[in-house]
This record gives structure tokens, sequence and C-alpha cells, in this order.
């Protein structure tokens, strides 16, 4: 069953080579002329002011937490799908005990202004 | 004997699925190139214009003309930017779109069948006997219209394709400017948003197909004479709308709105690095379409398995009706494009929060509870 994975890993490596290969054929005939102006960051034709690496708005951590919790429990249903028409009854309750859990925290979240944007 | 069999098993898991990976991989690089082209000739002509004509008939070279310009033009790495992972996050973009195509079910277990069992005979240095070839000829990794089959395919697929995601946050981040690290914030967030209801719907799908392997999904579709998208039309409709989201395609473009972010996460980045985050995701909606086609649309079946008049239609080859669906997915992403205004970020993530979500919810217990009812 293993060995099914082996033309994967075979993929992985004809996949890297094409930005590898692509790159280094680039170096080889493309120009290089550096200039202090065209190396500057972009930001419409001004002088970039100050650094990127700056805070930034709280809401993303929020989404980004959100997605780990839901993403999770979307994972424990992969199985629970797979096996459903075994599990039956017993799997259709445990299911949604499974949900309704995650549905009151959803609600939570919700009336918490997590998901509001603004 | 022992060598035989290793040759053998060199032959089913290495050898043939070098050769196959190889033309996927130089198919999908050339279907991108011209899928470009495609886009921009159909959006100029739903506003009435002509696109490009000057490089070829009806600009038919211009895909190949970019291609080399790509190639040509110079590849600035700015000053402040952290060069090492400014280099490598592209592939790291690339590397997990393509790598979705390893699982994809292009064709029926055996469409190679005939073809291996003929050819093999032209290579008189391997040795193999008649047995051996046909044995080779009969296994389904070594014969069928996809690269390999594993039980775990969907998981696969939903877990390389979430790396794609860090290709395009460490690419934003590394490149220390403000439009790429908004850009690559909002792409970041708006994916992994809709990957949440993404998921939901397809458990929708797998509930009624009841396995992971997306070439035994496609076989259930055979069997059952059904294609789920008539069993789990909303599931698909979820489906669709969060694999534009998933892509960044407009109306959920925000991560590259040229009107205020310039051009997102890729601002800085030029030349041929820039080629590989565009090529990442074109191969990213191919991807999307494709695993759409074999979800819910049948995959290599042609349509309406059930009705016998229209056997005639055997003959086509299930590739070609893979590959044709998947150009008419491909054809309505970008009609969409060409149609839909873009949304305002907020409207972005409420829309996928509290509508996508609790309706792709509502679809999993539906769905559990009609299984049910009908056991």
């Amino acid at each position: 069953m293993l060995a099914s994975y082996v033309p994967i890993v075979i993929f992985i490596l004809v996949a890297l080579s094409l930005p590898v290969v692509g790159l280094v054929v680039g170096r080889l005939i493309r120009p290089y002329k550096p200039h202090a102006t065209k190396l500057m960051a972009y930001e419409c034709g001004v002088d970039p002011e100050g650094d990127a690496r700056d805070r930034f708005s709280i809401r993303f951590y929020i989404i980004a937490i959100l997605f780990v919790v839901f993403e999770v429990e979307t994972i424990f249903l992969f199985p629970w799908a797979i096996i459903y028409r075994r599990l039956a009854l017993f799997g259709f309750i445990e299911m949604l005990v499974f949900l309704g859990i995650l549905i009151v925290g959803y609600f939570y979240v919700w009336k918490k202004g997590a998901l509001e944007w603004v | 004997m022992n060598e035989n069999v290793f040759i053998e098993n060199l032959l089913i898991y290495a050898v043939i699925p070098l050769i196959k990976i190889v033309v996927i991989v130089l198919v999908l690089s050339g279907a991108i190139a011209y899928l470009t082209l495609l886009e921009r000739k159909l959006i100029a002509h739903i506003q009435v214009r002509l696109g490009p004509m000057r490089v070829g008939w009806h600009g038919l070279l211009q895909p190949i003309a970019d291609g080399l310009k790509f190639l040509l033009k110079e590849d600035i790495v700015p000053a402040k930017a952290d060069a090492l992972i400014f280099t490598i996050a592209p592939a790291i973009s690339l590397i997990p779109a393509f790598l979705v195509f390893a699982v994809v079910p292009f064709g029926p277990p055996d469409m190679l069948q005939d073809f291996l069992g003929w050819t093999l005979g032209w290579f008189p240095f391997l040795n193999l006997d008649e047995a051996t070839t046909e044995r080779i000829a009969q296994n389904a990794i070594a014969s069928g219209g996809y690269v390999t089959d594993i039980n775990i395919a969907v998981l696969f697929v939903l877990s390389v394709s979430s790396v794609g995601i860090l290709g395009i946050i460490l690419g934003g981040w590394a490149s220390n400017s403000k439009y790429p690290l908004l850009g690559a914030l909002r792409s970041t967030a708006q994916m992994v948003s809709y990957e949440v209801a993404l998921g939901f719907a397809i458990i929708g799908v797998l509930l009624v197909a009841g396995s992971l392997s997306l070439v035994e999904i496609v076989q259930n579709q055979q069997q059952e004479q059904l294609w789920y998208i008539f069993v789990q039309p909303l599931a698909f409709v979820l489906f669709f709308i969060c694999g534009l989201a998933e892509t960044n395609r407009l109306p959920f473009d925000l991560p590259e709105a040229e009107t205020e972010l310039v051009g997102g996460f890729h601002t800085e980045y030029s030349g041929f690095r820039f080629s590989l985050f565009f090529l990442a995701e074109y191969a990213n909606m191919i991807a999307v379409s494709a695993i759409g086609v074999v979800l819910f649309w049948g995959g290599w079946l042609r349509p309406f398995p059930s009705f016998e008049w229209l056997n005639f239609l055997n003959f086509i080859p299930g590739v070609v009706w893979f590959l044709g669906k998947v150009f008419l997915f491909l054809y309505v992403f970008i009609w969409v494009r060409g149609t839909l205004p873009r949304f305002r970020f907020d409207q972005l993530m409420q829309y996928g929060w509290k509508i996508f979500l609790p309706v792709a919810m509502a679809n999993v217990i539906v769905t559990a509870g009609v299984i049910l009812a009908f056991l």
C-alpha cells in the first residue's frame, strides 16, 4: 500500500525541478543591472516610509484561531463520513452531539463579534 | 527471479509513473500558458474588444512570447527583502499546486492497459516474459489514467493545497513592503476562511460516496449510475464558490485588488519568480476544476450513463470527457470574472463565516439524516 506513495515523491522532485531549472537558466541569460531606486520597496513612486515589519489588525489573528478550531473539527468529520453507513443511527447522534458543541461555540463567537470585520 | 520482481516493481511504481508525471507536468504547463490566452481572449470578447492579435494568428503565439519575456526579464530582489525566503516562496506556492495532479484520475484504472501490453515489448533489454508484461499491464497504478491512487486522496488534496497558502504569506512577508504584506494577510485570511466551508461541502459528498479515494469516488458514481451533482447540488454550489475564493479569482480576488493593493502579495516580484506565482494560480484553478469534476460531475464518465440509447458515445475515451468537463469549469471561471464585480473585504469575510459555513454544516446534517432514513 505504501508503494503507491512512491509516485508522489517522484512528482515532488519533478515539480521541484521546474522552478530550479527556470531560475538557473534565467540567471544565465537575463540582465542584472541593480540600482538603488530599482531595489527600493514599491510605494507608488514615493520613497518608502519606514519598515513593513509593522503591527497589523488583530482580526487576522482571530481568523487564524477560528480557522484552526473549525478545520480540526472538519478533519474529525472525514473518517466519520467514510464509515457513516456502518455507524448508522449511533453515528448520526454522535455527530449531532459533536456538531452541537461546535455550533454552540460558533454562536458564542458570532455574538462576541469575532466575525465582524468593521 | 528476485531481479525480475525488482524490475517489475521499479517499472510499476517508478518508471511508468515518472513518464506519466513528465507528460502531465509538460501538458499542464502548456495548458496554463494557453489558459491565460483563453482568458484574455474571452474577457476581451465579453467587453467587445479583440484581445491579443499581434503575435501569431489571433494571438496564438502570445503565451510563448510571454513565457520568453518572463525568462529574459531582470529579476529584482528588493534591497530590504529577506532574500532566501523571497526566493523560495514562489516555489512553495507552485509545487503544491502541481502536486494535486498526482492523485487526480484523468481516466479509468484500465486506461493504458492495452497500450502498456503493446509498448513494453519494445524494450528487449528488460527481458520481460509474457506473464510479467501481463501483470504490469493489469496493475492499476501502472495502467490507470492517473499517476497514483491513494486511499486518502481527498485529504491529500486538501492538505497539499493548504501548503500553497504558505508560499503566498511567506512571499508577501519577505518582500518587506507594505502592499505585499497587506495582500498576503488578506489572502491568507480569505483562503483559510473559505477552506472551512469547502471542507464541510466536501464532507457532504463523502457521506454519499463513502470513500476518500478519488478513483473510487468516480467508480461509485459509475455503479450508482448517478453523478453526485444530482444528490448534492448545494454542496456543489458551495464547492464552486469556495473554489473561486480559494484560487483568488474574481469576485474574490481581494488579495490582488489592483485599485487598492497594487499587485497584492506579488507586488515586489518580477521576471521568472513572478511567473511562478502566476503558474501556481492557474494550476490551482485547473486543480479545483479537476477535483470538482471528480467529486460532482462523474470524472471520466460520459453523460447520462443510465441511458442506453446513448451507448454509442462509449467510443470516446474517458479522458476526453474528463478534460472536456474541466474545460467547461475553466470557461465558467473566466466567464464569472468577466461578469461580476469584486466584493468588499468585510463582505467577503461575512459571507464566508456567516452564510457559507452554516449552510455547509446544515448540508452535512441533512445529508446524514436523509442517508439514515434510506439505510
